[in-house]
């Protein structure tokens, strides 16, 4: 029997599945070696040394030896834990949605380190915001995040999409290929993959009101930490999230369950 | 060519459904009950049956139980004004081992799982709800005791914003508890100092 490839990694636990008594299934995502299937034996116990590390939505040191079918992970060692975010229901679930997209958009073993990178800044973005939040949460949105934590996934959307490849088109209509006016009355197709003008509304699945149309551009185009302040009612920022997830859930090919769950 | 008998070769192969054993270990089991006297082997079938049969869920705190309801909702000697929410049967049993607790149970039935489809209404969030709702202010706190880890804390996180406008005090275990693991298997002193030790949860 040839000695098994040993090798170090650090890694973001995307999924877990209980197997047998005590294992798990782990889904990694590494920045050098993609995503990877590997299987953390006895971790469920709380006795476990790999317990704490392969907890979804950690960031942990991995040593893993190449197995038959699965990598076996023989140490693992915390590096960041999140949380704050596990303790909001709105950041909580932002968590699950970018392990999910990460899941979704990337194959086994094909590394995307900018992609590794945006999903653990969003991590930690979410994380301050939610430490901000459980210090001082709004009366009058109990379960919402703050404009920053919306903002964050937001920017996580847009960000993805164009690390894919599928960068949506929010200056020219994608039908006629005309700027796009100031007006209220243009539309969205996320199979052409962008906004639509009014003379080109037979393409439009959806409403593009301007104010949404405004808050996408200046997503799309500014960097993290130019992004003002964006104070928005709750109906453009469905808006928002609704054109974002229409595109994200054709490219990802399914919706992600875990934004359902909060809609 | 068939070298064992069908029924051997039956028996083996229920025992290998079982989590934690393997084939050889189903082997072993299969012969020690081929040489063990008859009325030993008739004494286990009949456990299995009767553990089938007469096992039922609690229609309080949906523990597993003969009568309903259960002996810790039935008994004056707990304190029903504290209710503690475990995900499994498994964990009641493990905090019932610490012999500190007083209060009565909740079991949900697993935890809130988005990705592996695992929702809301799979579980026996509802149902805690409403038992809270009717106790008519009798239920005083909550103890939080999902797992420690990330899938324990979301269902909490969930369900806080639900009993909070209940006026309960919610809590979740202390943070001594060993991160990332099952509840059913921490052992009995750290669980204690676990509960003892219960924070206000904020969620
Ligand atoms: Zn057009
Ligand atoms: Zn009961």
């Amino acid at each position: 029997m040839p000695t098994p490839h040993v090798y170090k990694s650090e890694a973001l636990v995307l999924r877990h599945i209980n197997f047998g008594e005590a294992d798990r299934i782990l889904t990694l995502v590494t920045p050098q070696h993609g995503k990877i299937s590997a299987i953390a034996k006895g971790s469920r116990k709380v006795t476990s040394k790999l317990a704490s590390a392969v907890d979804l939505v950690t960031r942990a040191q991995f040593v893993l030896a190449t197995g038959r079918e699965l990598d076996v992970v023989t140490q693992a060692v915390v590096q960041e834990r999140f949380d704050h975010l596990r303790e909001s229901l709105w950041h909580a679930t932002a968590g699950y949605t970018v392990a999910e997209a990460l899941d979704r958009a990337l194959a086994e073993r094909e590394p995307h380190p900018d992609i590794y990178v945006l999903a653990l800044d969003t991590l930690r973005r979410l994380d301050a915001d939610a430490d901000a939040w459980l210090a001082d949460p709004t009366p009058q949105n109990p379960a919402g995040p703050t404009s920053r934590g919306w903002a964050a996934m937001r920017f996580f959307d847009l960000v993805l999409l164009d690390l894919l490849g599928y960068r949506p088109a929010f200056h020219t209509c994608v039908s006629c290929e005309n700027p796009l006016q100031a007006v209220e009355d243009n539309g969205f197709n996320a199979e052409l993959g962008g906004a639509v003008c009014p003379s080109c509304s037979r393409y439009a699945q959806r409403r593009l009101p301007l104010l949404t149309l405004k808050v996408l551009r200046l997503v799309q185009t500014t960097e993290w930490h130019a992004l003002p302040v964006m104070r928005l009612d709750q109906r453009t920022r469905d808006d928002v999230e609704g054109v974002l997830q229409s595109i994200l859930s054709l490219n990802l090919e399914r919706s992600l369950k875990s934004w359902n769950l909060l809609h | 060519m068939q070298t064992t008998a069908a029924a051997v070769t039956a028996l083996i192969e229920e025992f290998a459904k079982l989590p934690g054993i393997g084939p050889k270990t189903a082997q072993r089991l299969t012969f020690f009950l081929l040489r063990s006297p008859a009325d030993q082997t008739r004494r286990l079938a009949d456990a299995i049956i009767r553990m089938k049969e007469q096992v039922i869920t609690c229609s309080t705190c949906f523990n597993i139980t003969e009568t309903d309801p259960c002996p810790i909702c039935a008994s004056p000697q707990r304190d029903h004004g504290l209710i503690c929410v475990v995900e499994e049967p498994l964990d009641v049993l493990a905090i019932e081992k610490t012999d500190t607790f007083r209060g009565v149970y909740h079991v949900l039935n697993g935890a809130l799982s988005p990705m592996e489809g695992i929702g809301p209404k799979d579980l026996r969030i509802a149902e805690l709800v409403a038992r809270v709702q009717h106790s008519s202010g009798e239920v005083r706190e909550v103890i939080l005791a999902t797992n420690p880890n990330y899938e324990g804390d979301y269902t909490a996180a969930y369900i806080a914003p639900l009993l909070r406008p209940l006026n309960v005090t919610l809590t979740r275990l202390a943070r001594g508890l060993p991160l990332g693991g099952d509840l059913e298997y921490a052992d009995e002193g750290t669980l204690s100092r676990a509960l003892e030790g219960r924070r206000a949860f904020e969620g």
